[in-house]
This record gives structure tokens, sequence and C-alpha cells, in this order.
């Protein structure tokens, strides 16, 4: 009999080009140490841990929930590990959502987390070819797609760009703090993917983050508002095949319609009060505006031309400053799906999007084909505008 | 109350020492055949989720390729564990316990062959301080051993009489790799491998794969006359830190064995995840399994070892022997990590 799940305690590190002050152990502990702080639990009362990360690889250590479970406290306990490419965050806190939904655990603890500065990541996201021509090469020519399909003018990324780093501004954990970036700062960046410049691609981090998730019982009990997960969905579709529509990719579309008819969600524009997309680089905001229907298509660039998705406009996206400012790549997803839920818990300081009643937290992976989302809101049956 | 969740349809490459062709190739040839034996349709399955690893192909992202076996256009709701394909099983065991969806694909795979497994395993180990040393698997279960005969728990005489009923058991078996009907005394007289071990007491390199359907009550019922019925799925962890454990015991399996209620009933049948011989003294301890229960019938990992897979066959094994009638109520055991770190254990019965 599926159970109601909650977002009660959250937890994150700083994100930074190198924790070089912590090891591994020492970067997931101190994300859930936050996240039980948060929750006002203890060790003892997490039956469940639940863990992801993007390639191994990346750090160098196989299978890392057997080195990490001493440090989670998963010792005598069950540790899950996800990966599902970039997306793998939001996977993670969906697995651990099924957990409690499905009434096997009361309590459960997810985490994500990368520490690229122990590896190569470009290297291992080329899928470990060397002469790689990283995540932004791969993405470019599908944005310069969208560009041609939907006539934006040049500015759009550049706006997003400096949009989400003043954001990060606000968030003591973003990585990247730059309060003086400009248009004509991101403009004259390097062109490292036509039509990507430096400062349109995310950062490579060091970081954490973790959820404590529980049943409706352990969310009366909690200290702090919880944030109810109302839905969540997950669609995936292959890397390449003839026809496959990689600006607005099928897999893309079907995860939004499943997530908002779960939901109950009939115009999620309106409905919908503040959005965490995963944004790596700058021209993805107005593509999945577009790609999970939040808008028409061809009208994406146009809410981010008129400013509707700053913190103050009509539909707020990544006030927590996003991929863009601050990516460790496991937990990017997560830290999309955790910032949702600080959200509609009023728990966001200096990013608290006003009244935010219900939030879509989303990640997107490997070739944009793997989608996972959710959405959560403070009350468990929300009523929508 | 947990929801009655069943195994409807089960497939396996046998395990061979390299297959030329893909993951994706092998999980597509299993995914038709559970459909097939099914008549279900790709888009009657609700879930799907694989257990697979990158390390083993050398190749970040290996997994994304995978989809291309499962199917997953139109688009799928799909999910990865970088676990054996046991683990796939539990989160698909649990999702469909929300009781929203009906039918889960679950698989695990692993291609050993790209590799050298004993240069890749010490990578397991906590990266500061074990795996710069490159303790791999046979050592850890070579440091394993010794603590057994140690203890006075165990003789080399009984890891070989675990080896030799283990390939004998295996000459019934199609999938089996390796196989033969080998006397104690011979294989004493083996020079050591990883002392107190010997080339025998390690399990083959394997490439291969897995793949099961499931399904919840009625849907179960309806799809598969025989549906083999999950009890419980649970497992555990003990310490990565081999000085703070007692190697000649699994606390973790002793608490997953409580978890799944194992001695609620009989277990005529137990497939366990032995990839070296001293483990199954350890688990037999820990599982504290009765005398009539049969060990490892299909020869187990020792015979046939496709990482990645090799915990979701000794579910596959225990399935296909209830649905025979062969036995009534049996446990599957999967295993990760050095020493037997963690362990899951399923449940598994034929119709009450």
């Amino acid at each position: 009999m599926a159970e109601r799940c909650a977002v009660v305690g959250i937890g994150q590190t700083k994100y930074a080009r190198r924790r070089a002050d912590v090891s591994l152990e020492g970067l997931v502990r101190e994300a859930a140490l936050r996240a039980l702080e948060d929750a006002g639990i203890g060790w003892k009362d997490v039956e469940a841990i639940v863990i992801g990360k993007a390639p191994d690889a990346l750090e160098g250590v196989m299978m890392p929930e057997l080195s990490l479970c001493d440090a989670l406290g998963a010792v005598g306990r069950p540790i899950h590990r996800v990966h599902t490419a970039g997306s793998v965050g939001a996977s993670t806190a969906i697995s651990a959502a099924t957990l409690v939904e499905s009434g096997r655990y009361r309590t459960v603890l997810t985490l994500g987390y990368e520490k690229q500065s122990e590896g190569n990541a470009t290297w291992a996201l080329g899928g470990g070819r060397s002469g790689s021509q990283g995540a932004g090469g791969s993405f470019a020519p599908w944005i310069r797609n969208y560009i041609q399909r939907s006539g934006a003018p040049e500015h759009i990324g550049w706006k997003v760009a400096v949009k989400d780093r003043l954001n990060a501004c606000r968030n003591p954990y973003a990585h990247l703090h730059m309060p003086d970036i400009t248009i004509e700062k991101v403009k004259e960046s390097p062109l490292l993917w036509d039509p990507l410049h430096f400062l349109e691609s995310c950062p490579s981090s060091d970081g954490a983050a973790a959820m404590v998730l529980t049943n409706a019982a352990g969310a009366k009990r909690a200290p702090r508002p919880p944030a109810w997960v109302i839905a969540h969905a997950k669609r995936t579709e292959f890397s390449q095949f003839p026809g496959r529509d990689t600006v607005k990719p099928a897999a893309g579309v079907d995860c939004a319609k499943a997530l908002y008819r779960k939901a109950g969600i009939t115009d999620p524009r309106r409905q919908i009060d503040v959005a965490e997309l995963y944004v790596p680089f700058s021209w993805y905001e107005p593509m999945w505006l577009e790609g999970h229907l939040i808008c028409d298509e061809g009208q994406g660039w146009k809410m981010t031309d008129a400013g509707e998705t700053e913190i103050d406009g009509d539909f707020p996206v990544n006030p927590s400053g996003g991929v863009l400012s601050s990516n460790p790549i496991g937990a990017s997803g997560m830290i999309r799906c955790l910032e949702a839920a600080s959200q509609v818990r009023g728990t966001a300081g200096g990013t608290q999007v006003d009244g935010a009643k219900v939030a879509l937290g989303h990640a997107y992976g490997g070739a944009a084909q793997y989608f996972a989302m959710w959405i959560v809101a403070s009350e468990p049956e929300p009523t929508y505008r | 109350m947990t929801e009655e969740i069943a195994i409807i349809a089960t497939a396996q490459t046998p395990a061979r020492r390299r297959y030329p062709d893909s993951e994706a190739s092998m999980l597509l040839d299993l995914t038709n055949q559970l459909l097939a034996e099914t008549g279900l349709e790709r888009s009657a399955v609700d879930f799907t989720i694989a257990g697979s690893c990158d390390y083993l192909s050398g190749l970040p992202f290996a997994f994304v390729s995978n989809v291309d076996g499962f199917g997953a256009w139109p688009p799928v709701y799909e999910s990865h564990v970088e676990m054996d394909g046991a683990w796939a099983l539990f989160e698909a065991w649990v999702r469909l316990q929300v009781g929203d969806i009906d039918v889960a694909l679950v698989a695990g795979s692993g291609k050993s062959s790209p590799g050298t497994p004993r240069e890749i395993f010490p990578l397991q180990t906590d990266p500061y301080v074990a795996a710069p040393l490159g303790l791999d698997p046979a050592s850890v279960a070579g440091l394993q051993a010794r603590a057994l005969l140690d203890a006075g728990l165990a003789t080399e005489r009984d890891f070989a009489e675990v080896v030799s009923r283990s390939r004998r058991n295996g000459l019934g078996n199609p999938n089996a790799q390796v196989a033969k009907d080998v006397a104690v005394d011979r294989l004493l007289a083996a020079p050591y491998w990883a002392s107190p071990l010997r080339k025998h007491d390690l399990p083959p390199i394997s490439d291969g794969a897995a793949a099961v359907l499931i399904a919840r009550g009625e849907r179960a019922r309806s799809l598969c006359e025989r549906a083999v019925w999950i009890r419980g799925i649970d497992h555990r962890i003990d310490s990565h830190h081999l000085g703070l454990r007692d190697l000649t015991d699994s606390p973790s399996t002793r608490l997953a064995a409580e978890g799944v209620g194992l001695r609620d009933g009989p277990v005529d049948v137990a497939e366990l995840c032995v990839r070296f011989s001293p483990e199954e003294i350890v688990l037999r301890r820990a599982l504290e399994l009765p005398d009539d229960t049969v060990v490892n019938p299909s020869g187990g990992p020792l015979c046939g070892h496709p990482v990645m897979a090799t915990g979701l066959v000794r579910v596959i094994e225990v399935a296909n022997r209830i649905r025979a009638g062969d036995a009534r109520r049996g446990v599957a055991h999967a295993a990760s990590g050095p020493a037997l770190q963690q362990n899951l254990l399923c449940v598994l019965e034929g119709a009450s």
C-alpha cells in the first residue's frame, strides 16, 4: 500500500573547485550530518541509505558504497547505489522516495556526491576516450538546432548565464560567486563550443547533497516543515536513432506528461511556483521550458528574455544558481530536487521565492536521453492556482 | 502488508570466458526471450531496471548502451544500479509494492573479458589506504580462509569439498562455464594460488547476463501458471575495514536472514554467491541452514561468475527449481565487496 513521502531534512556541503580539506568520506558525511540535523534525527533513525553518483571513473573508486558505508552510518543496514548518468541525483532521490512510498522503510537517507577534483571529468564524460569533446561538445549542435528552429537571438544564452550566477550570490553553498558578471563578460569569454562561451558552461565541482525522506508519521514528528513529494517520473530513450528529436526529446516530453498527470497539474506554467531545472549549459533553460511543456514551442526563449525566469519573475528558474553555478555531477540532480523542496518548506533563505507552494526538481543525463523529475509541495494535497 | 509479487519468467546466458558481442546484445536476446515466453509486448512492461558496472569494460557510461538491449523506444520508465542485478530486483520489488504498476523487467549483465579483474577490483577498496596496495579479491578471500583455519572453523579439506561438490553439480548445469568431477584428494594436491587458497578455490572469469520479469498479484497469476513468489528481499552491509570485521562471520547476512524471515519455513534449496570456496563455510554458519538444504545445485559462482549478474543468476536458479517442482521454498544470496562485505537474500516460494 502506498505511503506518502516527505522531505524533512536537507544537507549540502559548500561546493568548490576542490574540497582538499575533506576525504570522500568527509565530504559525504558533511552533507549527511546536516540533513540529519535538519530532520532532527540521528543515525539510528535511518533505516536505509540510497546513494547516487555519476561514473565511478570520476574518482577512480569502484562501487563506492562499499568504502563509504561506514561514513554514512550504513553498517548493518541496506545501502543502495543508483547510476543514471547526469540525471542520477534526481533518480536517486526518486529511488529513495520509492522505498518510503512502498511502506518498506519509514525513514531513508539519500545522498548524491561527486569529488571531481580527484580525476578528470572531461575525460570521463567523453566515455573514457582521450581527446574528448566534453559534454558541451555533445550538446552544442543540438543547441544550434534549437536556435535555428526557434529563431532565438544569441543573447538568450548570455542572459541565462548572468541570471543564474547572480542568483548564486544569494546561495552560500554555490561554487561560483560572480557578483560582477555581465552580459558583456559572458559574450567576451572564450567560445568553447559554438554557441557556448566559457561563462555559459557549468563548473566542475566537489560536493555532496543529502535529504532525509520519511512517511507521513515521520513528517508529523519533524521539527521543521516538510516538503511533500506529490509526484515523480522518469523516462529513458535510446542515445541515437534516425529521426530522434535531440532538441525536444520524446523521453523528456513523456516524462513531463507523466509527472503532471500524477500530480494533477494541468497548467504547469501557472501551477508550479518555482522550478529547479538541470541547466549545465545556458541554452538548456529555454530548451527545457519547451521540452517539458512549461510553455509552447518557440516560447521558452521569450520567457527568459522577458525576465520571467528571474527570482522575482512569473516563473522563477534556478533561484539557487543552478548547475551553472555548482556542478558536482552526481549531486547536481539531487540539488535540484532538494532546492525545490527547500522552496516549498520556506527554508531557502536568500534564494527564497515568495509564497512558493509547489516546486519542480528536474535532471537529465546521457545524450539528453535520461529524465528524472519530481513535484514537491508545502501541502500533501496541494490546491493549484 | 507486503504486496504479493512473483517471478513470472527467467532468462540467462551461459557463463563464458568471453562473449564477442556487446552487453546490449546479450540483454536484447534475454529481453526477447522473456517477452516471447510471457507473450507480453514491450509496452506492457511498466518499469525496467538493470545492474551493471562501468569499470568492467573500462568505459564510463557503459550502461547507457545497454538500454539499446531493453528496447527503450518509445521511451521507457527505467533505472539503473551500479550493483549486481539482484539489487535491481530489490528495487523493482519495492517499486511494485507501491501498487500503481504491475510488471517489471530486471536485468544484470557484466563482461569481465575486456579487462583484468584482479587489477580492477582493488579499486573497490578504500582509495586512500587499501587501494594503493592492490589488494585483489583472491587475496582478501585468502585472508578470510586463513581466519577460518586459525579459528578452527574449517580445514583446507572443507574448502576442497565445496569445490568438488560445486564443480560436480555444474555438470548438470548447461550454463556452467567450468564443471568436472574431481576428487577432493586431487584438489588438495594442487599448489597454492593465494595461500591457503588454490586456484580451484577461485571462480572462473566470466561474461554473461541474466534477466527476469516480475509481476504483482493477479497479474502474475494471469501471466504465468507457475509463478514463483518473492516472500522477502533484504540486504545489509558490513564495515568496509577488514580490521573491524570478524572474517569468519557475516553479521550482514544474519541481519538479512532475519529481515526475510528465512527460518519461518523450510529451506529446500539455497543458491549462495560463493565466489571463493571458504565463503560457503561463512555463509552456511551465518544462515544456519538446516542439514537437508541443498546448497548450490547449479554449481554456483565457482562454475560461472558473470559479475553483476551472478547474484541475479542465484535468484533464477532457485526460482527455476521451485517452478520445476524440485523445491517448495528456497533462498537466493547475492554478495558484493571484498570478503562478503555486502549481502542480499531473497526468499522464494511456490504457490501455496
